[in-house]
C-alpha cells in the first residue's frame, strides 16, 4: 500500500481517530464552568481543545479521503450514532471528577504511546499530526498522573471514590489496544503500528501510576467490552451528540 | 473597502516586514515573526504564500491570525494571498525570536525557559522560572494550564505577586 491511498481501511482509521479525539474533547467541554475549582477548569478545557484542534486535522484529512462533497464540519456534526467509530472509553460520562481523571489517565498513558508510534507513520498527514500533538499528550499525561496520586493517596473520600472509578472503568480500556478489523489490516500492510503491540507498557505505567496513588487495578484479564470502533456505541453517546450535534441539525450549515 | 495609502508591496523583502507587523492576538506584544510561527513567505508577481505552522493544536489564535494577516495585506495592496498550514516539524518556543523574550518580559509575562530533566514526570517541577516583577527564583506554580494554551499560572513566592509563564514547549 503507497502512502495515503484513500482505501476504506485508512477512511476508517482517521475516522476513528478524529472521533476519539472529538468525543473525548467534547466530554472534557462539558466540565466548562464546572471545574471544582479554577484551576482544574481551565486545565480540563485546555486539554479538551487540544483534543478539539487534533481532531480538526484529523477531519479535514478525513474529508480529503473519503472525497465525496462532505466537508470536516460535516463529518464532525452530521453522522448518526452508528457511524461514529470513536473507543468506548471517551465516550463514558464525566461523572464525579475522579471518574473524569481515572477516563482521562486511561487514554493519556494510551495516547502517548500510540504517538511516539505514529509519528514514525509512512503517512504524512498523521505523522504530522502526531508529532504535533504528542507535546500535548505528555502534558496531559502529567496532570492526569498527577490527579490519580493525588486522590488516591490524598483522604478517604478521594481513595475511594478514584479507586471505584478505576474499577468502573476498567471494563473499557481492552478497547484501546485491541485493533478493529481495518486497524488489522492497516497494521498488516506496514502503515500504522497494531495497537496490541502498546498493551504491555500501557499496563506497565498504568501500574506504576496506580501503585505510587496506594490504589489496585481489577484484574487484567476482565472482561472487556468493546465495539465502539466498529460503530456499536453504549447508551450514552446517542445523548452526546444529540447535544453535540443540535446547532447544524437545527440551523444547518451555521457558522460562529 | 480598504484603499492603501501607499503603492502595494512587491518584494517578498516587504512582505515579511509587514508580517513582522501582525501581532499575536493573544500576546499583542509579539509579532507573529517573534513567535517564530511564519516558516516561509513569498510575495512574486502580487500573490503572497505564507506558510504558517500553528502553536498548539487547538490554539484559537491560529484562525484569527490568518484572517489578521490577510487583512494587513490587503491593506498594503496584496490582493491575492495564499496561506498555508502546515503541521510538520512541530512548532516549538526555540522558533521564539530574543527579541520576542525581551518583549514578554517587559509585558509581565515569564519567557520560557530550559526544562528541568525530568520535568514530565508527575510533580517533578517544571523549571526554575524566574518572576518578571522582582526577577525572584523563588516562584511556584500555581496551574500548568493558565488563561491561554501557551501559559502556565505561577506565583512569586517574593513579592507575592501571580504572573503568567510562556511554557517552554519542545
Amino acid at each position: 500500500m503507497t502512502a495515503n491511498q484513500p482505501t476504506p481501511a485508512l477512511q476508517h482509521y482517521v475516522l476513528h481517530l478524529a472521533d476519539t479525539h472529538l468525543i473525548l474533547g467534547q466530554r472534557l467541554g462539558e466540565w466548562c464552568g464546572h471545574g471544582p475549582v479554577l484551576e482544574q477548569d481551565i486545565a480540563l478545557t485546555n486539554i479538551g481543545l487540544d483534543l478539539l484542534g487534533q481532531a480538526t486535522t484529523l477531519y479535514e484529512y478525513a474529508a480529503t479521503l473519503i472525497a465525496d462533497g462532505r466537508t470536516a464540519d460535516d463529518l464532525a456534526f452530521l453522522r448518526r450514532e452508528h457511524e461514529y467509530y470513536n473507543a468506548l472509553l471517551v465516550e463514558q460520562p464525566n461523572g464525579d471528577f475522579g471518574v473524569t481523571v481515572a477516563r482521562q489517565f486511561f487514554f493519556d498513558t494510551f495516547q502517548q504511546l500510540f504517538l511516539q508510534g505514529l509519528i514514525h507513520s509512512s503517512d504524512v498527514v498523521l505523522a504530522g499530526m502526531a508529532e504535533k500533538a504528542l507535546k500535548e499528550a505528555t502534558y496531559h499525561l502529567k496532570w492526569s498522573s498527577e490527579w490519580i496520586i493525588r486522590l488516591g493517596d490524598g483522604t478517604d473520600e478521594s481513595h475511594r471514590r478514584i479507586q471505584k472509578a478505576l474499577n468502573e472503568l476498567w471494563m473499557y480500556t481492552g478497547e484501546l489496544t485491541t485493533p478493529a478489523p481495518y486497524e488489522t489490516e492497516l497494521a498488516e500492510a506496514g502503515y500504522i503500528h497494531n495497537p496490541a503491540t502498546l498493551r504491555e507498557r500501557w499496563m506497565e505505567h498504568v501500574k506504576q501510576v496506580v501503585t505510587e496513588a496506594t490504589l489496585t487495578l481489577p484484574p487484567a484479564d476482565a472482561w472487556m467490552n468493546q465495539g465502539g470502533k466498529t460503530g456499536r456505541h453504549t447508551e450514552h453517546l446517542g445523548y452526546l451528540l444529540t447535544e453535540m450535534q443540535y446547532m447544524q441539525r437545527t440551523y444547518p450549515g451555521m457558522k460562529w | 473597502m480598504v484603499t492603501p495609502a501607499l503603492p502595494a508591496i512587491t518584494t517578498t523583502e516587504q512582505l515579511w516586514s509587514v508580517l513582522g507587523q501582525v501581532s499575536d492576538p493573544e500576546v499583542p506584544v509579539l509579532s507573529i515573526l517573534d513567535l517564530g510561527i511564519v516558516r516561509d513567505a513569498e510575495l512574486h508577481n502580487g500573490k503572497a504564500t505564507v506558510t504558517i505552522t500553528p502553536t498548539y493544536s487547538g490554539c484559537p489564535a491560529v484562525s484569527a491570525i490568518a484572517m489578521d494577516i490577510r487583512l494587513k495585506l490587503l491593506s498594503e495592496g496584496v490582493h491575492d494571498v495564499t496561506i498555508v498550514t502546515q503541521l510538520s516539524p512541530a512548532w516549538t518556543t526555540d522558533w521564539m525570536s530574543i527579541e520576542g523574550r525581551a518583549k514578554l518580559l517587559a509585558y509581565g509575562i515569564a519567557p520560557p525557559v530550559e526544562p528541568l530533566p525530568g520535568a514530565d514526570k508527575p510533580f517533578a517541577p517544571e523549571a526554575v522560572v524566574h518572576c518578571p516583577q522582582c526577577r525572584s527564583a523563588h516562584t511556584e506554580l500555581i496551574s500548568r494550564f493558565g488563561s491561554t494554551a501557551c501559559k502556565a499560572l505561577f506565583r512569586c513566592v517574593a513579592c507575592g505577586e501571580p504572573f503568567d509563564y510562556f511554557k517552554c514547549h519542545r
